[in-house]
């Protein structure tokens, strides 16, 4: 039996909030004003100082139930219905995932549940004082929990009574303070005495802050504990002492030396040549026009997914048939790179050059990419064997690249500083351009190619994966 | 504070005041330069592409078996096996396909915050707290951990690492701030790459030809593009509020999309060299953990720390979908490599496959 009275009693909570902070004595740690989670908590503060306002904020009333009053609640309904209006979430859902997320914080409770989270229905919530806030940064102790649960045990009152898990936890919390569990049992009862000097319906409402408090700091089990940040995170904000010795770590503790390497940058940039946002948009939505036939979330494939269905004939389809699939074929023709991925376009592409007689082209950017690819005790070999087999003077395969790269190449080759990975970067890159500018466009306008991509001849032996590299 | 610094406070300071300006007049300077590059937004060229209302894509699999928060998962190149690690420095190989576990791994250290498969499939490497990259050849034999072998160790913790374009080679990313290069049979450093003055959170390798360069993102809120060969940025891009938990090239390797803790992501061009657009709404206020594109690079997939996954439309910059189901922070999500799924890891425990 519940009946809802119109009176807003804002001022009742403002009361509170000064008592609480007066009498609850729980440590916090320092604030770092940037770190990630207090960005979010600064957020989420925002809105709750929206939801408290005035006139258009959720409305707090105190409810008269059978023979008692509930001060300052609002119902989950209500704060749905103004998340909806309020802010730019989309649907209902998304309102009670969105104050879910408050309610976990802490910022808003359930008056008699220890799982915080909210309901889209009569369920009374109330909001936490800003004292509670997690963006004080508070890390109580075992001692404080402790001193928590016995003054709950201390009142008795069937609203205040222990859950079972909390009675688990003072059971283990007693024994490990068994020494201080005196004084412990002392503060318990000074503040209890406190308590009991209060308001009745003030002390109500207290007293549900204080435990949706605990209900955030030692969760109910099952539940999210929102005060965990990432171990990466904690680590960025303890200081500066870890990596000590790293060029990183003295970069970041020289603000001369961090701006010097900004302006750099900047600089950098400035030089830069660029492109209007015009051209790229242009060129990111052909992108998706060309390749949105292959985007399974967006096109549905002509073979069944196999994680929608269990079916994996479209995975078997690329290991046993015999045909290549036409989508396959089109591909080879967005771009070399997408040719060269596929192992059987790769395969055609280098049956067109030998018949053009460039053949070498390709073997020799594909042993430079295979090299790179080799351990460091390889490398070396190689390197010398690319050397004999496309760039010296007397190779028997040579390639058709400009003297300032073979120059280029020949003093890496012959360098003393140990083998180096990358010597024929620029060499393999004139050649690429060059199978890209000239022979991939011969090939695409080849009878070769056309007869792959009208049908005719599709049947092959065997179809390597499409996306298995082949080495 | 270098040694002329503390002798001379003054002279220091008006250094820094003096690099201070000039920082800001470059600033004000490319703004303007930048600004000239803004003909029409991207939205309004995306204009012309239908909207798209709804997705196919609902929870297929749910891998349970770590015991603590997944941290880090790959998909393996045979488009079924995923490869994750947990907050209780366990690797788990996965059949994500019949969610059977093939492999556990139990590492020397907790908060495994990274790992990867190699392109064969054969071979996996992981890392976190204890500063180290460790491979782990996937064997049949019942337990891998006997093949171990480390390859690379930073001053601070590996937050992320990726195979580029071959076993042999391992790229890192570091709380030390640098990203490092690393042979993995001798565990030589083969090139070390400094310039973040943050943790590196995150790197993911051009989808070029030659593959020589990759992108780092890092709670200097800037996300670097690194040239492999020579060790030196080769283009820098900032505008995040906060950290940049995660940095993806698209698939035409011309932009990079970036999610970060101020609760955004962003896509960055590479021609323009600037920001070119950002996917935010006033409702998501927590931060974003990963972000991987689709196929087509029209979608982006955002894991964010509110539990949920964001799926953006890239080119229209509006929210398609978003996905529930995960009960805690969405720690790294990922595309397949045929693009049929998308894999959700959690501090929940569970690791889950879309499509």
């Amino acid at each position: 039996m519940v009946t809802m009275t119109s009176e807003v009693d804002k001022n009742n909570s403002t009361a509170v909030c000064k008592a609480t902070s007066s009498s609850a004595t729980y440590n916090s740690a320092t604030k770092h004003e940037d770190a990630p989670n207090i960005l979010v908590y600064k957020k989420m503060e925002a809105i709750i100082e929206k939801m408290q306002a005035e006139n258009t904020g959720v409305a707090v009333r105190t409810v008269k139930a059978f023979m008692s009053k509930v001060p300052s609640v609002f119902t989950g309904a209500d704060l749905i219905s103004w998340i909806l209006k309020n802010t730019d979430v989309e649907d209902v859902t998304e309102a009670l995932h969105f104050s879910h997320l408050l309610a976990s914080h802490g910022y808003i409770f359930p008056i008699d549940d220890h799982a915080l989270t909210v309901k889209n229905d009569g369920t009374f919530y109330r909001f936490q004082t800003p004292y509670f806030w997690p963006s004080n940064c508070w890390e109580p102790e075992n001692t404080d929990y402790a001193v928590y649960l016995c003054k709950r045990t201390m009142q008795n009152k069937t609203r205040l009574e222990l859950a079972d898990y909390e009675a688990e936890n003072l059971a283990r919390l007693q024994k490990m303070f068994s020494r201080k569990w005196e004084f412990i049992f002392m503060q318990a009862e000074s503040q209890s005495k406190v308590a009991k000097k209060r308001d009745k319906l003030e002390r109500k409402v207290l007293d549900s802050q204080e435990r949706a408090f605990w209900d955030v700091h030692r969760p109910m089990p099952g539940c999210v504990n929102t005060t965990e940040i990432d171990i990466k995170k904690a680590y960025r904000r303890g200081g500066s002492s870890h990596g000590s010795g790293s060029a990183g770590a003295a970069l970041s503790n020289n603000p001369i030396e961090q701006l010097t390497r900004i302006i750099t940058l900047r600089k950098q940039k400035l030089e830069r040549r660029t492109i209007k946002v015009s051209k790229v948009s242009e060129s990111l939505v052909s992108y998706f026009e060309q390749y949105s036939e292959f985007d399974y979330f967006i096109t549905s494939p002509e073979l069944p997914n196999p994680w929608q269905t269990d079916n994996t004939e479209m995975w078997d389809a690329e290991k046993f048939t015999k045909e290549i699939p036409m989508r396959r074929v089109k591909r080879w023709a967005f771009s070399l790179r997408e040719l060269l991925n596929d192992p059987i376009g790769r395969e055609q592409f280098s049956r067109f050059l030998e018949k053009e007689y460039s053949g070498e082209n390709l073997k020799f950017w594909e042993s430079v990419q295979q090299m790179k690819a080799l351990p460091q005790s390889e490398i070396k070999e190689a390197i010398t064997n690319i050397w004999k087999e496309f760039l010296a003077p007397d190779a028997p395969c040579p390639v058709n690249v400009d003297s300032k790269s073979i120059e280029l190449a020949r003093e890496a080759v012959h360098s003393t500083s140990g083998p180096n990975r990358w010597c024929f970067d620029v060499a393999a890159s004139h050649v690429y351009h060059l199978m890209k500018s000239d022979s991939y466009s011969r090939y695409l306008r080849s009878d070769m190619y056309k007869d792959y991509l009208n049908g005719s001849k599709k049947k092959i032996k065997s179809i390597p994966n499409l996306f298995g590299v082949k080495r | 504070m270098s040694e002329t610094a503390a002798v001379h406070p003054n002279n220091a300071n008006d250094k820094i005041a003096v690099l201070m300006k000039e920082a800001e007049s470059l600033k004000a300077k490319l703004e303007e330069e930048r600004a000239k590059l803004n003909d029409v937004s991207l939205s309004t060229v995306a204009e012309r592409l239908e909207m798209i209302t709804y997705i196919n894509i609902k929870p297929r699999r749910v891998l349970k078996g770590h015991q603590a928060k997944v941290l880090c998962s790959d998909w393996s190149p045979d488009k079924r096996h995923i490869v994750s690690s947990s907050q209780d420095g366990k690797l788990i190989i996965w059949d994500a396909f019949t969610t059977n576990k093939e492999h556990a791994v139990t590492m020397p250290t907790t908060w495994v915050m990274a790992c990867a498969y190699a392109p064969s499939g054969n071979l996996v490497a992981c890392g976190g707290l204890d500063n180290k990259v460790t491979v782990y050849p996937i064997t049949l034999d019942e337990d891998m951990s006997t093949k171990k072998r480390t390859v690379g160790t930073h001053t601070s913790y590996m937050s992320c690492c990726t195979f580029p374009n071959s076993d042999q080679q391992i790229l890192t990313g570091s709380g030390d701030s640098t990203c490092a290069l690393w042979d993995v049979e001798s565990g030589q450093l083969l090139q070390s790459f400094h310039g973040h003055t943050g943790d590196v959170m995150s790197l993911d390798l051009a989808p070029s030809e030659t593959g020589n360069t990759f992108v780092s993102g890092s709670c200097d809120k800037m996300a670097f593009v690194w040239d492999m060969r020579s060790g030196h940025v080769v283009q820098s891009f900032e505008g995040h509020q906060s950290d940049v938990n995660s940095v993806k090239f698209h698939p035409s390797g011309d932009a990079i999309a970036t999610g970060s803790d101020d609760s955004t992501c962003r896509l960055f061009d590479m021609r323009a060299d600037k920001e070119i657009a950002i996917y935010s709404k006033e409702s998501i206020i927590f931060g974003v953990n990963s972000v991987d594109f689709s196929v087509s690079g029209r979608l982006l997939f955002a894991g964010y720390n509110d539990y949920t996954v964001n799926i953006w439309d890239t080119l229209k910059s509006q929210r398609v979908c978003l996905l529930y189901g995960h009960e805690n922070k969405v720690s790294c999500v990922q595309v397949s490599p045929d693009g049929t799924a998308l894999s959700t890891g959690s501090w929940d425990y569970t690791i889950r496959v879309w499509a």
